[in-house]
């Protein structure tokens, strides 16, 4: 099956988020324009990358994709159904399809909750299985992400950083999502680690056929996983497109400047003057 | 179809964990290596078993007058016997037996108005922090204007209203504390809820009420549970202040303020009628002030450590 | 560049222990590494890697209860263990000067740029800078004109929060550059700024290594930084030094295996290669130190000598050594 040829699981047109910054009732409205008409389609088990800076909006484009937040104009449309406008109860309906994993895997897990009680949480709050059901699935998924059974029940703090960004990993499968938004997930990581995680990854992107919206700033990482890639700068999609045409062939100078800028161990001592 | 699950295990290969200690078991350790704190915490055990054992331990009833011996010195004053070992008061009461039996009393304000104005001040101070807006500005003017008021003054405008009595007291007391916990569960509350582990739960499904009181609430208990415990003996000086005004307690119940009034005017004739509920007062504050602080010092790094 | 010539740093045993001296954890043992006059030398290592204490034992910045300990540490031909306190810290800040990772956190936020380079002026700047307040501006200004900071003296008045990332970074270099240092040590200068932002700090540390024959310490764990930007690689697993040699030598023909492993683990390295190449198992602890070489639980060619016997550092060149029983293509 050609999945191109589907409808596309998650559609964006016209995203825009803008924040209003106090100024007084009188003042000037200075308006932070954080996202500006941001349109594209990511179909089901395929990547999508997001490469930016800081400033460039990446943050802001996953708080709208998770649904934390609203657009202030355009659709974000999953499965053809217009996610923007919906209310606070198809939101809560809708939340087991999107996902999310974070860049900090010291701040993203609950360090009061054991690792059994971080997994089978968000079956809980669906209300979904028994408590032997949940506990089951929760062991199931520890296995799955390479962790073992004794983990089940002992803290975040006791495990390093590249286990804990497995248990976020395995907690935003356990509602077995369509997408997963990773926001930064390797760049708090060691080399060796960051390739771990990868592999986990891209191991349970095929088995799951989950799609991923990689939000990254490392075009090298980027170039490994991504099927296509949006750059964003300052709120705006300046270039997009499928992960070679925009390796092989940027057009947009920030692209080009992007790539220019990214360090490579291919290329050596271009910073002395020789 | 790889199997990603002998992949992964495939990779941490070789990864052990330290030996995993449980919380209460680090908490302990940080916590017995300062001194005080463990002296605070024994005299606590002290004034706890007391407090049980009142009825053992006390050599004679708190009430009951002995007019044969009335305003008797300690035993280690001429003039004193064993048989009421720090003296008596003007009507004869044991004193030993009324420190003693006053430990209960004072023990129960503190923990009864603590224990109101935590939980108050938690739930208060959670809306206030989470909902922000309106809710906050309301709850936030209010506990302003409570705490515009000197607290003791607060507390007698309360027991005037309510009236003079133990009980009454202890809600005044709780009301008088209740600001300090509103804001400080709000400033927890505030700092706590953009971290990503509450995001993570809020893109789980998790609705407002479970968001805070489930997710947010047990990450903030630490500055809480420290406040508790200094409040603790705020409580305790409140209610001596207001027994002492002859608003709390009413004779002849043993609480330690009201003793301390009774025997003012005795201060030059009869001075350890005096000095033994001040005493009493000194060193029960000291014992929650020194675990308060154990505590704080016991629970604050161990949050710095658990953000890395 | 005269390889006879004495090398403007030279550590050798180094060993940091933290812990009680009955039970010591080491951080750093065994280590090994020159700096020549105006080179720039990149330490290349993980987490728990040592690469950071390593250099803040360099400054003397290491605290109790860590020990330090070396049979030599030589900086300019003068041995800094064996220095009177007030002398280290004379060279410690000016003639070896530090910048950190996150520059909002290494400068003050209270004070403004101006009064913090002035400070560092007066403290580490030669006679003629300090002579009054007004040749310490101008000097002030002149260092902000050299990191490539426009209009300086519209920014000695700035806060560091008025400052973007880079900026703030490249204010950092300024104030390390007061004391007219013979070495600079960067520990992870460019991980908290933009790809960008990142390309420009390090074409200005090589600027300036050109133009003032300044050496540079290049901490980091990004190898491609280390490709671009620095002559030499000393990498360093679990607090020793596993391999040494110039850039090429490092990452065309890498000896040692942990070497191999590091490069393996980048997306870059095979391009078009999908699976990621990783190496099993964790970092050993300051507790569970293997008894032989510190890689062999988790080395693909360990063997059994490996696993009895702590391999030396054989050199194998002036500046080139691989600490290995079995090193890659010797065979």
């Amino acid at each position: 099956m050609n999945a191109l040829a589907s409808a596309p699981m998650l559609e964006a047109r016209a995203l825009t988020r803008h924040y209003r910054l106090p100024g007084g009732r009188f003042a000037k409205r200075n308006v932070v324009r954080a996202l500006d008409g941001v349109s594209f389609t990511l179909h089901a088990g395929r990547t999508l990358a997001v490469v930016g800076e800081s400033g460039s909006g990446k943050s802001t484009l996953a708080r709208q994709v998770t649904m934390i937040e609203m657009p202030t104009s355009g659709e974000l449309l999953l499965d053809g159904r217009d996610v923007a406008r919906a209310t606070p109860a198809e939101r809560r309906a809708l939340r087991p399809q999107v996902q999310m994993v974070f860049q900090n895997p010291y701040a993203s897990l609950n360090p009061r909750r054991t690792v059994g009680a971080l997994l089978e949480e968000p079956l809980a709050i669906q209300r979904r299985g028994s408590r032997t059901e949940r506990r089951d699935a929760a062991l199931a998924m520890l296995a799955k992400v390479g962790l073992r059974a004794e983990h089940y029940s002992r803290y975040p703090h006791m495990f390093s950083g590249g286990q804990r960004q497995r248990i976020a990993v395995a907690r935003a499968l356990m509602l077995n999502p369509r997408l997963v938004v990773a926001d930064e997930p390797i760049s708090a990581l060691d080399v060796s680690t960051q390739a771990q995680v990868l592999n986990l990854l891209a191991d349970l992107q095929q088995a799951f056929g989950v799609a991923y919206l990689f939000i990254a700033h490392n075009l090298q990482v980027v170039r490994l996983i991504a099927d296509d890639v949006i750059v964003m700068h300052h709120g705006e999609a300046v270039e997009q497109g499928p992960k070679d045409a925009i390796f092989d062939d940027p057009r947009h100078p920030y692209t080009k400047s992007l790539l220019a800028s990214t360090p490579s161990i291919h290329r050596r001592r271009r910073n002395t003057p020789s | 179809m790889p199997d990603v699950a002998h992949a992964a295990a495939l990779a941490l290969r070789g990864e052990t964990n330290a030996v995993p200690t449980s919380r209460t078991g680090e908490f302990w350790r940080a916590f017995s290596q300062n001194r005080g704190a463990l002296v605070g915490l024994a005299l606590v055990g002290v004034l706890v078993a007391l407090a049980i054992a009142a009825g053992f331990l006390a050599p004679h009833s708190p009430i009951e007058q002995f007019r044969d011996f009335e305003l008797a010195p300690p035993f280690w004053h001429a003039g004193g016997t064993l048989r009421f070992p720090l003296g008596t008061d003007a009507v004869g009461r044991d004193i030993l037996s009324r420190i003693v039996y006053g430990t209960r009393l004072s023990l129960l304000i503190g923990t009864i108005s603590v224990v109101i104005s935590l939980t108050l001040g938690c739930v208060l101070g959670l809306l206030a922090g989470y909902f922000r807006g309106i809710v906050d500005t309301a709850i936030m003017r209010l506990m302003d204007v409570m705490l515009a008021l000197p607290s003791l003054l607060l507390a007698i405008a309360v027991v005037a209203i309510l009236g003079p009595g133990l009980i009454n007291a202890m809600y005044a007391i709780a009301i008088v504390l209740l600001p300090h916990y509103v804001r400080l569960a709000r400033a927890a509350v505030i700092a706590e809820a953009g971290r990503e582990y509450v995001t993570s739960s809020r893109i789980a499904g998790a609705g407002a009420f479970r968001l805070m009181f489930a997710t947010i609430l047990p990450n903030c208990m630490a500055p809480l549970i420290v406040q508790a415990t200094l409040g603790f003996s705020n409580a305790i000086l409140d209610a001596a202040a207001l027994g002492f005004l002859g608003l709390g307690a009413q004779p002849p119940t043993p609480e330690w303020g009201a003793m301390l009034a009774s025997a003012l005017e005795f201060i030059q004739r009869a001075p350890w009628v005096v000095t033994s509920p001040g005493l009493a007062i000194l060193i029960t504050v000291l014992a929650f002030n020194l675990t308060g602080d154990g505590l704080r010092d016991a629970l604050d790094p161990k949050l710095r450590r658990s953000t890395a | 560049m005269n390889a006879r010539a004495t090398p403007l740093v030279n550590v050798s045993d180094l060993r940091i222990d933290f812990g009680t001296p009955e039970r010591p954890l080491p951080a750093v043992e065994d280590v090994d590494f020159t700096i020549e006059t105006g080179e720039i030398v990149g330490l290349v290592g993980e987490s728990g890697s040592g690469k950071s204490v390593t250099a803040l034992a360099l400054m003397g910045l290491v605290d109790a209860p860590g020990r330090v300990r070396a049979a030599r540490m030589q900086f300019a031909g003068r041995d800094l263990m064996k220095l009177r306190e007030d002398e280290r810290r004379r060279i410690a800040g000016r003639d070896i000067a530090m910048i950190f990772q996150d520059p909002h956190a290494s400068l003050d936020p209270c004070y403004t740029v101006g009064y913090q380079l002035d400070e560092a002026i007066k403290l580490h700047g030669n006679t003629s800078d300090r002579a009054s307040a007004t040749t310490r501006r101008a000097r002030a200004c002149a260092l902000l004109r050299e990191v490539d900071i426009r209009e300086p003296e519209a920014r000695l008045s700035a806060y560091p929060h008025q400052l973007s990332g880079g900026m703030a970074q490249r204010v950092m270099i300024a104030i390390a550059l007061a004391g007219r240092p013979r070495l600079l040590i960067a520990d992870e200068p460019t991980t908290a700024l933009d790809v960008t932002v990142q390309a420009q700090v390090l074409a200005l540390l090589s600027r300036l290594r050109a133009e003032r024959a300044m050496a540079i310490l290049l901490i980091t764990h990004d190898l491609a930084v280390v490709a671009e930007t620095a002559d030499r690689v000393v990498v360093m697993y679990a607090g020793q030094v596993m391999e040494t040699g110039s850039v090429p030598e490092i990452f065309d023909a890498p000896r040692h295996p942990y070497t191999q492993a590091l490069l393996d683990a980048l997306p870059e390295h095979e391009p078009g290669r999908m699976r990621l190449r990783t190496i099993p198992g964790v970092v050993p602890g300051a507790r569970d130190r293997p008894a032989g070489c510190l890689l062999a639980p988790r080395c693909a060619f360990a063997q059994e000598l490996c696993a009895a016997a702590r391999p030396a550092l054989r050199m194998l060149a002036p500046h080139a050594g691989v600490r290995c029983h079995f090193p890659l293509g010797a065979r």
